[in-house]
């Protein structure tokens, strides 16, 4: 089990959806950057995002000159007879020298353990593993060496956590915040037939919608459900199925019922959450821009050397960056919140 | 396997009912439904399982006396204190068929015969391959799987000598939280929660702005508003060989429902007379199988697209 540390430099983990947001990260100072290949592997696979398998080895490449590392997320769930992809995936990583490949399904990390024992294994927040005995049973079944958190945790359960696991804890520190444990949402598939599970996609934008009322006003929708709706002139969110507006009968109006469009931002909890002994920070966002990369990324470094060096951290500006202009603390902060 | 026995079984209560309904409802399925299996447990929030306390072991009781088996379920998503508290408490029941819904679960009941619930997700042979290697000897299938998968499983699980069950009558599972969307639709926290989720015996139904019921609340998780119904496809999942038919229970008459699959399964009745059965019992919300057939999953499809 893991003794109570005293506040270890934390690696900065940042998303790269291309090779240039790669480099891009990289130059910005992340420790470690994490993408995924152009198919149903990983839990971002949108159009136009993504590494070729030679992609990935110029990038692993370029990182590794810079000292940093390249994790390939292999996170989604194979259907019974296309597990072939998959282990194709985890073969491209081999070939590529990864630094490791980030999993959820049992079955895919009992394969890669099997086949690549060299391989490292980081458990996918897609594993939904929240309990030291759900991380334990991966660590001591595959050998896993650093679990994602999922974003439902207090730091003060993180810390009891930590204490309990064999591995590495990874947690996420800022980007957009899915309401559903994840890995464990069927929502997008139940609306549109593409699974996120799967296929690696929530809220397809293929399926989404906007339309312009009568009055002005602007409706989302995926599939044939209607998801949310912005009076003329104000912004309308992407529709997201945890982040809609419905009814119900305890309510006179109609409400966010999963949660508002917020995003997460840690940047006030980082010493704590380093305190609590979490030893890698991650950014979501591989579907966001170079732009966005570089600034979040390099709020980050900058923050994380200030609090290593024990001076305040400085994180002003990053809540023009959040989704919807909002931010929260999720569930780390307090029990409250659920 | 087409000639094998089929079994129908009764999914873990998701809501949470009056302890005296509670009761209630099991001592009629006790006597009546020709179920083979019960799943019993509390598997969607730790704050309910000690409301059933009292009347657990006597449920229990009566449903092994009236020659069914007794499967007890754990929590589908184990985070706090209270949570892994009960989970390890469930899985004490060594002596006793255990249904891992998490990994938390699987970590404890690892090295012994069990059963892996809906909320594990078993995917593919490979995952399948490695849960029967730890003693997994029933497998309930995600909602989500469409149907080759689920006759690629079914050949993976009949070397191994698994079984699979599949949900075939009830709301559908669709998602997990860690906060607490009945206590959130009443201004509350999971934590000042006071069982407000009591009132909502089926769950609480969301509606889009446009007037549309979508989806159902229950505590953490998030069910289809309309009812998982697989009449049409049991034939075609008999002969893939799914060994085990589950009905997720709800306040409609539970009896007629397994009375109504029992038949079918026996070949007594068509998928026609099945389903007229089922809709005569007016749920209030429509049937879907759509995951089945890889469609969305709110759809109703006709049997045929089986592939």
């Amino acid at each position: 089990m893991n003794d109570d540390l005293a506040f270890r430099r934390p690696e900065l983990v940042c998303p790269a959806g291309t090779p240039a947001s790669l480099r891009t990260a990289v130059d910005a100072g992340a420790d470690a950057v994490y993408c995924g290949l152009q198919n149903a592997t990983n839990a971002r696979n949108f159009p136009g995002l993504n590494f070729s398998p030679d992609e990935l080895q110029k990038s692993v490449a370029y990182a590794h000159a810079r000292g940093a590392k390249v994790l390939l997320a292999v996170n989604t769930f194979p259907p019974a007879g296309r597990f072939r992809l998959w282990q194709d995936a985890i073969e491209v990583a081999a070939a590529s020298a990864v630094d490791a490949i980030i999993v959820a399904d049992m079955g895919v990390a009992a394969w890669a353990s099997r086949n690549f024992p060299e391989l490292r294994l980081h458990l996918s927040v897609q594993a939904g593993a929240s309990s030291p005995e759900a991380i334990r049973f991966h660590c001591e079944e595959f050998g896993i060496k650093r679990v994602v958190l999922p974003r439902i945790l207090t730091v003060a359960e993180i810390a009891a956590i930590h204490r309990q696991i064999p591995c590495e804890i990874e947690a996420f520190v800022f980007g957009n915040i899915g309401m559903m444990a994840e890995g464990r949402c069927s929502l997008t598939n139940y609306v549109t037939g593409i699974s996120t599970n799967m296929d690696g996609v929530c809220s397809p934008a293929a399926d989404v919608r906007f339309e312009e009322e009568a009055d002005g006003a602007l409706t989302s929708r995926l599939g044939p459900f209607v998801i949310d709706r912005y009076a003329c002139g104000q912004s309308g969110g992407y529709p997201t199925i945890c982040k809609g507006r419905y009814s119900c009968a305890a309510q006179a109006e109609p409400y966010y019922a999963f949660e508002e469009p917020r995003s997460l931002n840690l940047s006030a909890l980082l010493p704590e959450l380093m305190r609590a002994g979490v030893t890698a920070l991650k950014i979501e966002g591989r579907q966001r821009s170079r732009a966005y990369v570089k600034q979040v990324v390099g709020a980050f470094r900058r923050a994380v050397d200030e609090i290593m060096a024990g001076k305040q951290a400085s994180l002003a500006n990053l809540i023009a960056l959040t989704e919807g202009h909002k931010e929260t603390q999720g569930a780390f902060r307090s029990k409250s919140w659920r | 396997m087409n000639d094998a026995r089929t079994e129908l079984t009764l999914g873990p209560n998701l809501f949470n009912w009056a302890p005296d309904r509670w009761r209630d409802f099991y001592f009629r399925i006790a006597d009546e439904a020709p179920v083979a299996a019960v799943y019993l447990g509390e598997t969607i929030c730790s704050k309910r399982a000690p409301l059933f306390d009292e009347h657990y072991e006597a449920v229990a009781e009566r449903l092994r006396s009236a020659g069914k088996t007794v499967v007890h379920s754990t929590l589908g998503e184990t985070a706090s204190q209270i949570d892994r508290r009960l989970v390890g408490e469930v899985c004490q029941r060594v002596s006793e068929l255990v249904e891992a819904n998490d990994s938390s679960a699987a970590y404890h009941l690892r090295g012994r015969q069990h059963h892996i619930g809906p909320l594990m997700n078993v995917y593919n042979e490979e995952t399948l391959r490695f849960l029967a290697a730890k003693g997994a000897r029933n497998i309930c299938l995600p909602a989500e799987l469409p149907f080759a998968s689920v006759g690629v499983l079914c050949a993976a699980a009949a070397a191994e000598g698994v079984t699979i069950e599949l949900q075939v009558f009830g709301r559908q599972s669709l998602a997990l939280s860690a906060r607490c969307y009945h206590a959130r639709a009443h201004g509350r926290t999971k934590d000042t929660c006071r069982f407000i989720c009591d009132r909502d015996a089926d769950g609480l139904t969301l509606t889009t702005l446009d007037g549309k019921p979508f989806l159902v609340v229950n505590g953490i998780q998030t069910l289809s508003y309309e009812y998982a119904n697989l009449v049409q496809e049991v034939p075609a999942l008999k002969a893939a060989g799914v060994a085990r038919y589950r009905l997720s229970p709800h306040s409609c008459d539970m009896v007629q429902v397994a009375s109504a699959f029992r038949d079918l399964l026996d070949e007594e009745i068509a998928p026609p007379e099945a389903l007229a059965r089922l809709e005569a019992l007016q749920l209030g919300a429509p049937f879907a199988n759509g995951f089945l057939h890889g469609q969305p999953g709110h759809r109703w499809t006709s049997a045929e697209s089986l592939i």
